[in-house]
């Protein structure tokens, strides 16, 4: 019988596998965050042991960094220690780290694929659930928790069960106006947050085949909020093109071995999924969330639900929870949810592609008094082609601000916060409660619908917008 | 680790389903480096409503928490765990984990036992009857018992066997050095490092 590609990636990277116990994984590529490492350095070191492969351990500054003032030390002491401690830590134990101030710092899992590092058929790990992303190249990829960190760093290896497959398979093409982010919050609120529980999700199709590497990022990012381990997409001519000629990417001969390689990496058509889920593209439409978890989503067109209407106890109670919490009321329609912050950025959606889209909407077009609207690039370099494009000259003009790289307001670790009971229209991944902010209230959306949003104060799609003249 | 074989202690409801990392510990207190002293930061925004189920001195002391469906969704912030254990937590019940919620409760030796919803209702009602009641976790025979109350729970083999020997996942690990070896020697070399 034939295998799924999850499979295939599994198998290549099994180092031993015994009768009940888990199988010991390798782990071709590290990904390591000032946040999630400390502990486990701190735990190698009274072990008296060193980072096995440091070669295959890449670290940068994103969570806690500020998207202002950079040159100057970090203001918060207790941010600034735990960056600090990382610095240490890489020196100390001989891990490559791209420090604020460095041309290749940013967000973790927007630094990888655009070194090069991240590519087909590798496992890919980090300390953050978002890990997911790299599983758009075809890559067995996912989030793990400090003691795994520590344990990949001793040995490179992992303990792991083999996990469920999932086969999502989008039928038809999108249509103009919904995007990846759309695509995934849709297939979210459709399984649920907890639909993807124990499975690697394939994603599979012509709408998704059709789709740039950042589009593919943006859905595979966000598998995690489907309750699953990893997100993937077979690699395919889109994808060896987007590798091709980064700095860690094979050069040569070696090039064509990886390409030979890679070419194999996809699903046979004997292979059988434990489950499916069929989406059918032409039925999508702008999404957005209106409650407390990345499940509680709807297209825009539509209305806040009422809980009443709602048979399943325990989902009509999370409802008025959410509801409430939201300060919103059943049957609003939800465009007429005001808003009075915009945040373009994060490792769901921070690519340049992202700034772009954002970008053409704000073109020519004003940010309303009543919002205020961050535009934060995934990586320095994003930013600098963002520059190079005068994309930030759009943003300027329209009243947004134009921010250095890192996490920022996605879980608003710096200080780029949510006030409480501030209302944002985020093109991040989580809109739990707190998330942004105590008491902030986060509502998720594409970069085109936040920009839209901004113009108008309110959840609106570019389609709402009257022409620029 | 220490072994782990059986826990009795003070049960506690926790009426919510979906309870999310970011509710279990805020961003906030992850940008400490320490691997201790989290027991304020547990459940830091519910806590801060004196009705909150925690903070009622009916439930003081109370080592078993007793959760809605999908416990420890979201951010794989393992700093969670660190966190219920920190406040006192043995064991969390529920009737399904977030995978890498519950792969983290493994390893820092937090009893992450799946029962069945219907049972974790006979708790909820069991403990607000008789707030201070005590559970038994019995991980040699994988069983919960409370008063009128006997039922087996899940819990991965493995995991069992390891909390039972109080084994540390690396040390098991380092035990394989030549498989890992003799694997890397065969890795192809157009596969990338990071410098």
């Amino acid at each position: 019988m034939g295998r799924t590609l999850a499979e295939k990636v599994w198998e290549s990277h099994i180092v031993r596998r015994a009768e009940g116990e888990p199988d010991l994984l390798y782990i071709d590529l590290h990904l390591v965050h000032e946040v999630t490492s400390p502990q486990a350095f701190d735990g190698l070191r009274a072990a008296g042991r060193r980072v096995r492969r440091p070669d295959l351990t890449m670290a940068t500054e994103d969570h806690n960094v500020p998207t202002v003032d950079i040159d100057k030390p970090i203001a918060d002491p207790v941010s600034r220690t735990q960056v600090d401690t990382l610095r240490v830590n890489c020196a100390e134990f001989g891990v490559p780290l791209y420090s604020l101030g460095a041309i290749d710092q940013g967000i973790v899992h927007v630094v990888g694929p655009q070194l090069g590092l991240t590519q087909p058929g590798m496992t890919v790990v980090c300390g953050d659930s978002h890990t997911s992303t790299h599983g758009a190249f075809g890559a067995l990829a996912f989030g793990i928790g400090t003691s795994e960190v520590e344990h990949v760093l001793a040995t490179q290896t992992l303990p792991l069960k083999p996990f469920k497959t999932m086969a999502i398979t989008v039928k038809g093409q999108l249509p103009a106006d919904v995007t990846a982010k759309d695509l995934i919050l849709a297939v979210i609120a459709q399984i649920g947050t907890g639909g993807g529980q124990g499975y690697v999700l394939e994603y599979r199709g012509e709408a998704i085949e059709s789709l740039s590497m950042e589009a593919r990022m943006t859905i595979c990012n966000m598998s995690i909020e489907a309750g699953a381990r990893a997100g993937m997409i077979a690699p395919d001519q889109t994808t060896f093109d987007y590798v091709q000629g980064r700095p860690r990417a094979p050069k040569g001969p070696q090039w064509h071995e990886a390409v030979a390689a890679w070419r194999e990496l996809a699903t046979d058509s004997d292979a059988v999924f434990d489950h499916e889920v069929i989406i059918d593209a032409q039925a999508l439409a702008p999404f957005v969330t209106w409650g407390t978890n990345p499940g509680q989503g709807l297209p825009l067109s539509e209305c806040v639900p009422d809980p009443a209407a709602i048979d399943d106890p325990g989902q009509a109670n999370s409802a008025r929870r959410a509801i409430e919490y939201m300060g919103l009321r059943p049957g609003m329609p939800l465009r007429e949810i005001p808003v009075d912050t915009v945040f373009v950025g994060s490792c769901t959606n921070g690519r340049i592609e992202d700034l772009r889209a954002a970008a053409e909407v704000l073109r020519g077009r004003q940010v309303a008094d009543s919002v205020r609207m961050l535009v934060v690039p995934g990586s320095v370099r994003v930013r600098l082609q963002a520059e190079a494009e005068g994309l930030d000259d759009v943003f300027l003009e329209s009243g947004a601000e134009w921010r250095q790289a890192g996490c920022s307001m996605c879980l608003a670790m710096n200080p780029d916060k949510l006030e409480p009971g501030e209302r944002s229209a985020s093109t991040s991944n989580r809109n739990f409660e707190g998330r942004q902010g105590p008491g902030g209230r986060t509502h998720l959306v594409s970069p085109q619908v936040a920009a839209a949003t901004a113009v108008l104060g309110h959840l609106a799609s570019p389609s709402d917008l009257e022409a620029v003249h | 680790m220490d072994k782990f074989t059986t826990h009795t202690g003070v049960g506690v409801p926790l009426r919510r389903s979906n309870v999310d990392t970011d509710q279990i510990i805020p961003a906030v207190y992850l940008k400490r480096v320490t691997r201790h002293g989290y027991e304020d930061a547990l459940f830091a925004a519910w806590r801060s409503d004196p009705d909150f189920v925690l903070n009622r001195a009916e439930h003081a002391g109370a080592t078993v928490l007793v959760a809605g469906p999908e416990f420890g969704t979201g951010s794989s912030r393992e700093h969670a765990v660190w966190a219920l254990q920190d406040f006192g937590f043995a064991v969390v019940l529920s009737s399904s984990f977030a995978d890498i919620f519950r792969g983290n409760a493994g390893k820092g030796g937090l009893l992450a036992a799946v029962v069945p919803e219907a049972v974790i209702e006979r708790l909820w009602d069991l403990l607000e009857a008789q707030p201070g009641a005590h559970i038994t976790v019995d991980l040699v025979n994988g069983r919960v018992q409370a008063d009128g109350i006997d039922e087996p729970f899940e819990l991965d083999e493995y995991v069992r066997w390891r909390l039972i020997e109080g084994l540390d996942d690396v040390d098991i690990t380092l035990t394989h050095q030549s498989d890992i070896s003799a694997f890397e020697a065969a890795r192809p070399d157009y596969l990338p490092t990071t410098q």
